[in-house]
Formats: structure tokens, C-alpha cells, sequence
């Protein structure tokens, strides 16, 4: 049943298999194990960039699209929820509403992008975004009647997942049986669903054209496929998943602004994400997504713990200042890109691999 | 040949331009139903065009390409494959990322792979079988010379165009390639062959067109060529010689 729910893609490395297991396992008993809004946010954002970067990943990775508007379906995406809550009140049927206008609007976007531009070079399409991605931020902060502009919108959402909502006065293992309790249990294991729904997609017969055409794509259109429609479907596929991670994040952080889903930063980041877990292996986003948030979340308390030891030292004391978090987030990016250049997932299989043929 | 038969396809005064270099100067040439066409010359002759002529990589600038009686000089690339045209290009082009067998399943658009033509194709090239499920891009020039022939004959063909199959390859594989295109004509796939190795040449081919700065310059049958030297030297003079 695993290898089905798995599509026979399995991770192919023991050492794969067990880090896998510690996250799901980790994002699961975050609640209960590290309670506390801190740890739960940074367990949800995990759970939310495993969809955003697999579902990039799914046109980087495996067809072999550069682009630069990911972001901005993420951010429709988060739109659609916070401006259907703040016009519609907080109800189950603005939620339904937002997603549906979202992903129609992502969708109509994605294909016009791509029938527009994927018929002559990546490069161009790769412009192409790039530009649609400007305008769409510069039309999120001007028409702030409905996006609220820079400052965004701060929205109630359903009753159910909302933190005044109460399953029980008690505490169960520390942590408060409340709506964002649900919330996060919604967040996570919808994601989940969503991964899964990607790594289906990726090894059907539909994937492995994608691979072909990234492979060799001259190739591929002498066979008979028309790559344009392939290109545009996987486009479109990646737009309607970074749409629904955007939906989650909205329900999750009962915010959205032009900060927080459409930024370039955030594209940055998706992009490491990706590279640094292993590109064309969406597992690649689960360990890259996990590896990335924690680092963000937690780098600078480590820094604080390791400085108290060594505040004396003249050099190395300053160098381990909590300031300096960005510096060793940025250390950290180059060396795994010098020592995994396939990224982590990529290493580990390659390793299981010559282990086997040792074996052998 | 009968005039009156109409051939499978037939180039008619093809031009056809690559950037700045006017390379097919009016190819005029008909390949009969049935059969393998050998498609023979120097290097540069324009061969290879030819054939990525017919394919649509590129685009004829003048003149017809007609495929069982249709015009095809603007079809897309796609729409020439699926009319059941395949083409086996010269740097193998398989896709090295996937599986042999995934390669094959992609080769195969009408549907599932069929058992016991891969058991048929197995007979030609047993290495396929062994690398069944490895990666492409780990199998041997060779054996990725296999596989992309392999991925034209997974399903029957109208039209199959390979540029140059044997180059490179060990002489007991060239060998298999002969039974191999030897069963796929008798299957009744017409072949157009571009070659530069005569010996196999001679051996397979039913009928012969000869190529020269872009343009025809003999067309005929196999045994008139082989059977006469002096139309040889003149025809393919070096090409011959350093081949045999």
C-alpha cells in the first residue's frame, strides 16, 4: 500500500527513508512534542514550501521551465482566501469561493503565459514571467481597497480553525486543544495530500514525457508529442499547486500582503529550497523545505546558545553574534551547493546506489 | 520503378536554408512503397538535411514534400511523427534521464507494449533486454545506437528514416542491423537509409539515390550500382575508398 500511495516511487536510500520518517513523524508531533506558536508556525510554513517548492520543482526539475512568477500564484492563491474572507465574513463558503476564483485566475494566467511565450525560447519565457510577476505585485499594493495595499489584510477565517475556538478547557500533553490546533492538522496533512497528488503526477506516463522533452527535446517531437502542450500543461499543473499552498498559508497566517506570499525574496527562497534539496526529485522539496525554514526559524537561538560560551574570544565572538544569522544561512547555501550539486536527495541515492553496486 | 505507381514520398525541387547557408539546392527524389532506399554521398552532401527536411526540424524554403500523396513541407514536427513517420537521427538521441523500457513506452503511442514485439526486437539487440530497467544514459554507444533504432520499430511504421546507423558500431553489431532493417522491410516498412559505409549499403539497400552538393545526381537500383565500378568511383569516389 505505501509503494501505491507512493506511486513506486520510493526514496531509494535507506538513509532517504529514515529522514523522510523523522519529518513526517517531527511535523505530525510538533504540537504536542514542541508546544508553542513559535514551533507551530515554523511546522506549518515546513508543511506549506514542501507544496510550493515541489509543485516549482515539477516544471524546474522535471520539464525544465525557468520561472519567475511561482510566487505570484502563491500569492493569488493567498489573496483569494483573504479577499473573499474580508468581502464574504469568515465562512466556509468564502473560503470554498476564494480557492475556486484563485485557481480559475491562476489557471487562465498560467495558460496565457505559457501558450504565449513556451512556443520560442526558455529564456523569453523566463522574461515573460518575470515582467507578469512586476505587475501583478505593483497591481496587488495599488488596488488596496481589496488587497489592502502594502500593509495587506488581516482576515478572520471559519469559526472551526480560528484560535477562539475551543475543543476542551483541558490541555493534552501541554498543548491547547484549540482551532489552531485543527488548523495546523488541516495545513499539514492537506499538504501532505497534495504531495503525494504531485508524486502520482510526476511518474505517470504524462511525467516521464516531461522528463523526455527535458531530456532531449527535439527528440521528443519527432516521436510525435507536441512539447508546447506538454510545456503549457506542466505550467499549468505547477500554477494550480503553488495556488493551493497559497490557500493554506492564508487559512494558517490569517494575513496575506505583498510581503508574505509575493515577493521575490520568497521566490529566492522556493529556489534554494529546491536546488539545495535536489532538483527533478520531489523529495528534494520535503528535506529542502525542512532543512530551509528550520535554518530560518532557529539559526539565530543557536547562534545565541553557542555565543555564551564563547563571548570572550576576540574574533570568533563576533563572529558568532546572533546579528551575523544571515551570514552563516548564506555559508550554509554555498557549501551544501559546492558538496551537493545534485542537492541532498540527489547525494543520498547516488550513495545508496554505489553501495548496492559494491554489494554486488 | 513504374511511373505510374505513386511513390511514398517524393521530394520536388527542395530548398532548404539553415541561417545564412543555402544547404539543399532542389533535391528531387521519390522513394517507392516497399523497401530500403539508400541515401548515399560525401560528407556535407546534404543527407542528413534531407531527412531533418522531412521531419520538419527544418523547413524547406522552396519546393513540395509529399507523403503518400499529401503535401507535408509545413507540418510541424509532431504532425510528421504521427502520421507514422520515425526517425532515427544520427547522435542516437535517446533520453538518458529515463529507463529502456521507459524509453520504449514513450516510442509507443497507440498504446501498451506489445510482449511479443518486444520479444521480436529482443532477438536483434539482447542487450536491451539485459539493461531492461537502467538508466539510458548508462548503456554503451552501441547499445544507445540500439535502443534509439529499437524505438522505431516498437510499433509497425509507414516511413522509418535513419541516418546512418552503423557508424561506430562493431562489425557483429552491424550485422544484427542488417537482419534487423532486413525484417522490418519484409514487415513492409519502407526505409530511407542515409549511409556512408557502402559494404552495408550494398548489402541491404533495394534502391539507391545518390546526393551531391545539395542536390540528387543519380538515382537507381542497388544491383546497376553495385555492379558497375567505374559509376561507383565516379559517384562516391573518396567516400568509397576509404570505406571498404
Amino acid at each position: 500500500m505505501l509503494n501505491n500511495m507512493l506511486s513506486r516511487d520510493l526514496p531509494r536510500s535507506k538513509l532517504l527513508a529514515a529522514i523522510l520518517l523523522i519529518i513526517i513523524v517531527g511535523l505530525l508531533a510538533t504540537p504536542f512534542v514542541f508546544p508553542g506558536a513559535r514551533s507551530l508556525n515554523v511546522g506549518a510554513k515546513i508543511a506549506v514550501f514542501i507544496v510550493l517548492a515541489a509543485s516549482y520543482d515539477l516544471m524546474l526539475g522535471y520539464t525544465g521551465i525557468v520561472s519567475f512568477a511561482h510566487t505570484m500564484f502563491f500569492g493569488i492563491g493567498a489573496y483569494g482566501i483573504g479577499i473573499a474572507s474580508t468581502q464574504m465574513g469568515p465562512t466556509w463558503t468564502a473560503v470554498a469561493a476564494g480557492t475556486l476564483a484563485a485557481l480559475i485566475l491562476s489557471t487562465v494566467l498560467a495558460l496565457g503565459i505559457s501558450l504565449f511565450s513556451l512556443r520560442v525560447r526558455a529564456i523569453f519565457f523566463a522574461m515573460i514571467t518575470l515582467a507578469v510577476a512586476a505587475a501583478f505585485m505593483t497591481m496587488a499594493s495599488q488596488f488596496s481597497d481589496w488587497t489592502g495595499g502594502e500593509d495587506g489584510l488581516n482576515f478572520k477565517v471559519p469559526e472551526l480553525i480560528s484560535p477562539a475556538f475551543s475543543l476542551s478547557d483541558e490541555k493534552f500533553l501541554g498543548a491547547n486543544l484549540d482551532g489552531k490546533l485543527i488548523a495546523y492538522y488541516m495545513v499539514v496533512l492537506i499538504s501532505g495530500g497534495l504531495f503525494l497528488l504531485m508524486l502520482r503526477i510526476v511518474n505517470s506516463p504524462f511525467g516521464r514525457v516531461l522528463m523526455a522533452i527535458r531530456d532531449n527535446d527535439f527528440r521528443s517531437e519527432a516521436i510525435g508529442y507536441r512539447n508546447v502542450t506538454y510545456r503549457s500543461l506542466s505550467s499549468v499543473l505547477a500554477a494550480v499547486f503553488a495556488t493551493l499552498a497559497g490557500v493554506l498559508y492564508a487559512l494558517w497566517l490569517r494575513y496575506n500582503g505583498p510581503g508574505t506570499t509575493l515577493s521575490f525574496d520568497i521566490m529566492i527562497d522556493v529556489l534554494l529550497i529546491v536546488v539545495i534539496g535536489g532538483m527533478g526529485t520531489l523529495y528534494g522539496a520535503v528535506v529542502g523545505s525542512t532543512l530551509f525554514n528550520i535554518a530560518q526559524g532557529y539559526l539565530q537561538d543557536l547562534l545565541k546558545l553557542a555565543q555564551g560560551n564563547i563571548d570572550s574570544l576576540p574574533v570568533i565572538g563576533a563572529l558568532f553574534h546572533p546579528d551575523r544569522w544571515l551570514f552563516w544561512l548564506g555559508l550554509l547555501f554555498v557549501l551544501s551547493v559546492y558538496f551537493f550539486p545534485f542537492g541532498i536527495v540527489g547525494k543520498l541515492r547516488a550513495g545508496a546506489l554505489a553501495k548496492t553496486r559494491r554489494s554486488a | 520503378m513504374n511511373s505510374s505507381v505513386q511513390p511514398l514520398l517524393a521530394l520536388d525541387g527542395v530548398h532548404t536554408h539553415i541561417g545564412p547557408y543555402h544547404i539543399l539546392h532542389g533535391v528531387d527524389l521519390a522513394v517507392a512503397k516497399g523497401g530500403i532506399t539508400m541515401l548515399l554521398g560525401r560528407n556535407g552532401a546534404g543527407k542528413t538535411t534531407t531527412l531533418r527536411t522531412v521531419m520538419g526540424l527544418w523547413h524547406a524554403s522552396a519546393g513540395t514534400i509529399r507523403f503518400d500523396g499529401n503535401d507535408i513541407s509545413e507540418f510541424a514536427t509532431p504532425d510528421v511523427a504521427r502520421l507514422d513517420i520515425a526517425y532515427v537521427p544520427e547522435n542516437m538521441g535517446i533520453f538518458s534521464d529515463l529507463t529502456v523500457r521507459e524509453n520504449l513506452f514513450l516510442a509507443a503511442r497507440k498504446g501498451p507494449l506489445d510482449a511479443a514485439r518486444l520479444d521480436w526486437i529482443f532477438g536483434f539487440m539482447p542487450a536491451l533486454k539485459t539493461f531492461w530497467l537502467q538508466r539510458a544514459g548508462l548503456l554503451s554507444g552501441g547499445q544507445k545506437q540500439m535502443l534509439s533504432i529499437a524505438r522505431a520499430m516498437v510499433e509497425p511504421r509507414r516511413l522509418l528514416l535513419v541516418d546512418e546507423p552503423s557508424k561506430g558500431l562493431a562489425p557483429a553489431i552491424i550485422q544484427n542491423l542488417i537482419v534487423a532493417f532486413g525484417a522490418l522491410r519484409d514487415e513492409g516498412v519502407t526505409i530511407l537509409l542515409v549511409e556512408q559505409n557502402f559494404n552495408f549499403a550494398s548489402k541491404l539497400g533495394d534502391t539507391v539515390a545518390v546526393m551531391d552538393n545539395g542536390r540528387v545526381v543519380h538515382a537507381g537500383t542497388m544491383a546497376a550500382l553495385v555492379a558497375d565500378p567505374e559509376l561507383q568511383a565516379r559517384l562516391l569516389g573518396l567516400s568509397l575508398d576509404s570505406h571498404q
